[in-house]
């Protein structure tokens, strides 16, 4: 079953591409729209016995060795959200037709990719899958060919050539001490010889290539600017989900599954996630560009789920994924009005604006349901992803690391209030007297994120049984 | 053991791979690089992988090396003072590559003294056709994920409209 997350994309776009479905080049979105809700659907209400099933019906392909775990399940329902509405948002600002059909086929590629990363079980298969993405995203960032575009997709590209270095030594360092890249079997050869020279150096080599891919600080040179540089839509994918499943999932699944804990590595990824919580946040205060301001957020936001996971506690993990999966919403959502913003008045320099929510309503409303959500404000979701992170560091005495967590949720009202104030609050800017809500296309994901924010936060028991703790008790 | 043989052809590879990093000119570059693909095949010649090998030599030295070529013939060349200058600038830039590398190799040679460019498992291995169509089906389909994502890139990128509306 978990085959034909992978298959159908693929199989689809090739279908699209024939030359007898010319003439239908709306169908790639509709199969996108519809695809995303059965996923979703899928991660949310699905039996656990449906994923072993072969259920596509091509038998010579059973043997893809792919493994749903409950991890696997929240990463499927936080790519069907972001990439779903990656793909509205795309068409719906994307001028050139032809560019807009190519471009929502390469999303669903990079939508067979992400279920790829998040359903596979050996190291080299992660790392073609990560491939996929990474290449989809630096053709997207470069999509409009201006100065800004291809610095943007050259930097990513630039520190993504060095953490493929770094992955694919680690790979063959694996390959060389344990014959095989399933992450079963180096699981088992670090447990039996915890001490080996060489496996403890692919082990650094693959995280640091993971760091670099989430990037972390001090990773994270390349991140605001392939965010800020992208079309509108791709903005959207990138900050949604792509860095969520090529580095922070990745990151997740190899330390809970295949390198297991160790008392440095908690220190390591307590010292990186502090430090991406801080640095990120004190960077947004002092941006005038909202995509910028919401990369470097985005930074901040990766450092809770990676500080969370640092614990090394069940509680920490459930905290660091259910995290991952509500910056993915609110962060989708968040840059689905950075996109409307933008759409409707050319600029996303926050100095040149003010006053759009009287505008802009909606756009303005679900972005104040966004930033609450992100700097952790009750009931809404993003409030108890950061309360279970914070109160894992306090029950496992890392009370500074707690002081700063909280700290830095202060530093996150200081600047998305600052965002608010000179985006949709105060005087109307001049020369935006004509100005309209942005159409029905870019807003209605933003509206549709802002709900779910909404009902995660009030249903969190549902949420908490049904997704976050079965994941924290299968590791 | 790793014989005399091994050993040349590892920093015959180093050096090839750094003549194509140092050189101030991408024509020798390349050609650099196709020299290290080649040291490449050999080694896996030695391993006992011949399929591999001949992948290497080749995509990597053949049709790689092709491609590289044909985009070099498409531009400018840089007169001789610019080649100089850039050579020049090109050394400064990457001198502590070499020692680097130096370094790191007798690392290796210290710290990991049982290492060996003979693995087993590489010699015992299944057919290469049960192994990819059977165990490696998932990297099969991600590569094909990777090709048509760059036939994408390639339509996307530079598949332009000119202002009268006529596709090029």
């Amino acid at each position: 079953m978990a085959s034909s997350l992978i298959l159908i994309p693929l199989i689809a776009v090739i279908i699209f591409n024939l030359p007898i479905m010319a003439s239908h080049k709306r169908l790639p979105l509709l199969f996108g729209v519809v695809f995303s809700l059965w996923q979703a659907w899928l991660a949310l209400f699905s039996a656990g016995s449906l994923w072993g099933n072969p259920v596509f019906p091509l038998p010579l392909l059973s043997g893809m060795h792919l493994q749903v775990t409950h991890l696997t399940l929240v990463m499927y329902l936080a790519i069907a959200i972001a990439a779903g509405s990656a793909l509205v948002i795309c068409w719906y600002t994307l001028e050139d037709g032809n560019k807009r059909f190519d471009v929502i086929n390469l999303i669903l590629l990079a939508i067979a990719g992400m279920n790829g990363v998040v359903s596979v079980t050996d190291l080299f298969t992660l790392y073609v899958f990560i491939e996929v993405v990474s290449i989809a995203s630096f053709i997207l960032i470069a999509l409009h060919k201006d100065g800004d575009a291809l610095e943007g997709s050259m930097k990513y590209i630039l520190m993504s050539a060095i953490a493929t270095l770094m992955m694919l030594s680690a790979i063959a360092l694996f390959m060389m001490t344990t014959g095989s890249t399933a992450f079963g079997e180096i699981a088992h050869a670090l447990r039996t010889q915890p001490d080996s020279l060489l496996r403890g150096t692919a082990v650094g080599l693959f995280l640091g290539g993971v760091f670099i891919k989430s990037g972390s600080v001090p990773f994270h040179g390349w991140l605001p600017d392939a965010y800020a540089s992208a079309p509108a839509g791709v903005s959207v994918l990138l900050a949604g989900i792509v860095t969520k499943t090529t580095g922070i999932y990745t990151l997740i699944r190899l330390v809970t599954a295949v390198f297991g804990f160790s008392a440095h590595l908690q220190t390591l990824l307590l010292a990186i996630g502090a430090l991406s919580i801080v640095v990120g946040a004190l960077a947004a205060l002092t941006q005038t560009d909202i995509k910028r301001m919401l990369a470097y957020s985005s930074i901040s936001q990766m450092g809770y789920i990676v500080i969370g996971l640092g614990t090394g506690t069940t509680i920490g993990v459930a905290g660091a994924v259910f995290h991952l999966l509500n910056h993915a919403i609110f962060k989708t959502q968040l840059f689905a009005n950075a996109a409307a913003v933008e759409e409707q008045t050319g600029t996303r320099n926050m100095d040149a604006l003010g006053g759009l929510a009287e505008k802009m309503p909606v756009t303005g409303i679900t972005s104040i349901i966004g930033f609450l959500s992100m700097a952790g404000v009750p009931p809404l979701s993003g409030f108890w992803s950061k309360l279970i992170i914070i109160i894992a560091l306090w029950l496992s005495g890392y009370r500074w690391y707690a002081l700063i967590a909280v700290a830095a949720s202060v530093l996150t009202l200081a600047y998305m209030l600052s965002l608010q104030r000179r985006v949709f609050f105060g005087k109307l800017a001049a020369g935006f007297e004509n100005l309209k809500e942005a159409e029905l296309g870019i807003v209605l994901p933003a509206v549709i994120l802002a709900a779910i924010s909404i009902i995660a936060g009030i249903a969190f028991p549902f949420v908490l049984h049904r997704l976050i703790l079965p994941i924290a008790a299968g590791w | 053991m790793t014989s005399v043989i091994d050993i040349i052809l590892a920093v015959l590879t180093t050096l090839a791979a750094l003549w194509a990093v140092m050189k101030g000119t991408l024509l020798r570059a390349a050609i650099a690089l196709a020299a290290t693909s080649v040291m490449v095949t050999i080694i896996l010649f030695r391993l006992n992988a011949p399929l591999a090998a001949v992948f290497e030599l080749s995509v990597c030295a053949g049709l790689i090396t092709v491609i590289f070529m044909s985009t070099l013939s498409l531009t400018k060349p840089r007169t001789y003072e610019e080649n100089m200058q850039h050579t020049k600038k090109r050394f400064s830039r990457y001198w502590l590559l070499p020692p680097i590398v130096g370094i790191a190799a007798i690392a290796l040679a210290i710290f990991i003294k049982p290492f060996s460019l003979y693995f087993p498992f590489a010699t015992s291995g299944t057919d290469v056709r049960s192994t990819l169509w059977n165990l490696r089906q998932a990297d099969i389909i991600g590569q094909i994920l990777i090709l048509l994502v760059g036939v994408f890139g390639i339509i996307v990128l530079f598949k332009d409209k000119k202002k009268s509306g006529k596709e090029i």
